[in-house]
């Protein structure tokens, strides 16, 4: 009956009720492979993985697979090594993101300015940020190599080494390795960020404000840094989460040591997977710190509540 | 003031040489060293250029090493990647920035989610997924990892491409008879043409770089990535440094190109985004 209907409907009616369906299901056609995708690689794993934590899973031991509770947790809390890869992401991220940031702000304020040849000047600077992140590693780990590289040399020359040896196997310095080589590679991403936050700032306002006989630090004060306070927020807090998950570097220069003394929650969590195939382990750790960076991100959020209710 | 002002500029140029020297240092060893012949190599120390040049690294790498083959791979992963990624991010995008659908807002909020958790989580459970299927030490498998990692973020950039294309245009088709699809490949595909290669490049050099993944789910030579041979290399014969360094610079050719390529939309793009938000 139904179909009877439908079909004594006018020419134009049923071909406004294809045309319906078709509109309705559209956007999910479009959508659906970038969906599936993302549900089968990312989020069954994730879930896979939260399983793992649970269970001992060891890629070497095919009987292996079942259920331990809590145990890897109870390991986990009497684990030194994991708690000094807390300490060292701590260190790694502080020291990286604050470096980061200061230098990108200071190379953005002096791109700010026209001068001759700043496109040239431009694009050399930003050039690290297009290297990979494996060959940076690389390369700063033979910057460091007295053997091959100029650093320990000239460290020595100017007095600050008692010999030309490498940073990266002294258990003291080691961490300042990855932190000068992510320096390295990261600068650029906050200068251009912060650059476009710059450039968006309306050029009338430092007029007028010149005029009114504000200063240079003035106007940086008044005009600059609260135009770019938002962006300077959304960038150095996500880029604080990127860089705690960055293993890369200290993987290619350091794998960890010296006597763990590089080790990140991050690595260490590379390092179970990837060397000791303790699958389950591994996941265990990484559960924890998924519950530590949505902790952190809880924290900014009401943070940002607290502020702007307090504005 | 005027001495001031002459004072300031000279400071300024100071401070940007200081920048260029330090982002340009490093590479410049790296050329150095992959051009330094090997009895140069410990002789010369730290001196700045070798008093004598030899290609002989490069030659010996790409005749006598693995390496021609990683970079077959490395291009193979990282051109597949791009292409898939940029089809499928387009068409995502695309209803992102046209559409208005039920479960909108938690296919936007699973895309911000997969950026937000670390990736290093997915190490062991997708090496466990991928096994069984034979995905593992083959570069489908990488394909398809790399896939799924880059499609959040390449939606969400081709999506403000599209945000940038004013919807009349497809409205006028729709008026002369074309369907959506057909308004959205023959109208504002075209017009997307630079997002479209710049969402390429990020990919690509995304999927180029990409190493803990590859170490994990790669073993042996004749699948490796640029990324796993070269460390493979350097802890085998972690002596040969000139032969490394030529690897490596081989490695920086496609980022290089890429970034020369797109550096100048960069603060551009991101200009007009920040003011349009």
């Amino acid at each position: 009956m139904v179909f009877d209907a439908t079909a004594g409907f006018p020419e134009s009616r049923r071909r406004s009720l294809v045309d319906r369906i078709t509109r309705h299901a559209e956007p999910y056609l479009y959508t659906a492979p970038a969906l599936i995708l993302i549900v089968t690689i990312m989020l069954a794993p994730l879930v896979l993985g939260l399983s793992y934590a649970f269970r001992d899973v060891h890629l070497l031991n095919p009987f292996s697979g079942g259920y331990v509770g809590l145990d890897h947790f109870r390991t986990l809390y009497d684990d030194d090594n994991f708690y000094r890869a807390l300490r060292n992401t701590l260190w790694w991220t502080g020291a990286s993101v604050l470096l980061q940031f200061v230098f990108g702000l200071i190379l953005a304020l002096l791109l700010d300015r026209p001068f001759a040849g700043r496109a040239i000047a431009q694009a050399l600077v930003f050039l690290p940020w297009a290297v990979p992140t494996f060959l940076t590693g690389l390369n700063w780990a033979w910057l460091f190599n007295p053997v091959i590289g100029p650093l320990p040399h000239w460290l020595y020359a100017l007095g600050l080494m008692n010999e030309p040896a490498n940073i990266l196997s002294n258990p003291q310095l080691a961490m300042w390795g990855p932190i000068i080589a992510n320096v390295w590679w990261g600068i650029p991403f906050f200068a251009i960020t912060l650059l476009a936050a710059l450039q968006a700032i309306p050029r009338d306002l430092y007029e007028a404000a010149a005029i009114d006989g504000a200063g240079a630090f003035r106007r940086f004060t008044s005009i600059t840094l609260p135009f770019l306070a938002p962006t300077i927020a959304i960038t150095v807090l996500l880029r604080t989460v990127w860089i705690s998950n960055f293993a890369d570097l200290i993987i290619v220069m350091t794998s960890g040591g010296p006597a763990d003394r590089t080790q990140i929650v991050a690595s260490y969590i590379f390092t179970q997977a990837f060397r000791a195939l303790d699958f389950g382990y591994a996941s265990a750790i990484a559960l924890v710190l998924l519950v530590l960076l949505l902790a952190y991100s809880m924290l900014i959020v009401m943070l940002r509540q607290v502020l702007m209710d307090r504005a | 003031m005027n001495n001031y002002s002459t004072f300031g500029t000279a400071l300024h140029r100071l401070a940007i040489l200081c920048y260029v020297l330090f982002a340009l240092f490093p590479l410049f060893w790296l050329l150095k060293v992959s051009v330094t012949p090997n009895d140069l190599l410990y002789s010369e120390g730290v001196r700045m250029w070798p008093s004598r040049m030899s290609f002989e690294h490069f030659r010996f790498v790409l005749a006598h090493s693995a390496f021609p083959v990683f970079f077959r791979n490395s291009m193979i992963v990282a051109g597949a990647t791009a292409v898939i990624v940029t089809l499928l991010a387009s068409l995502s995008g695309y209803a992102l920035s046209r559409f208005t659908f039920r479960g909108k807002y938690w296919l936007v909020a699973l895309m911000l989610l997969t950026q937000m958790f670390p990736l290093v989580m997915l190490v062991a459970p997708i090496f466990k997924m991928l096994s069984p299927l034979g995905l593992t030490n083959s570069l489908t498998g990488l394909v398809v990892v790399y896939t799924a990692f880059n499609i959040p973020f390449a939606t969400f950039l081709m999506q403000s491409f599209f945000d940038g294309i004013p919807k009349e245009l497809e409205e006028a088709a729709k008026i002369d008879g074309a369907t959506q699809f057909m308004a959205f490949r023959q109208i504002v595909l075209p017009l997307t043409l630079p997002g479209i290669a710049a969402t390429l490049g990020f990919v690509f050099t995304a999927a180029w770089s990409e190493l803990l993944f590859a170490l994990m789910l790669i073993s042996g030579n004749s699948a490796a990535t640029f990324p796993v041979g070269l460390l493979t290399f350097v802890s085998k014969f972690s002596v040969d440094f000139g032969q490394m360094m030529a690897a490596g610079v081989l490695a920086l050719i496609p980022a290089c190109l890429f970034f020369l390529f797109i550096q100048r939309y960069l603060v551009q793009g991101l200009t007009a985004g920040a003011v349009k938000g």
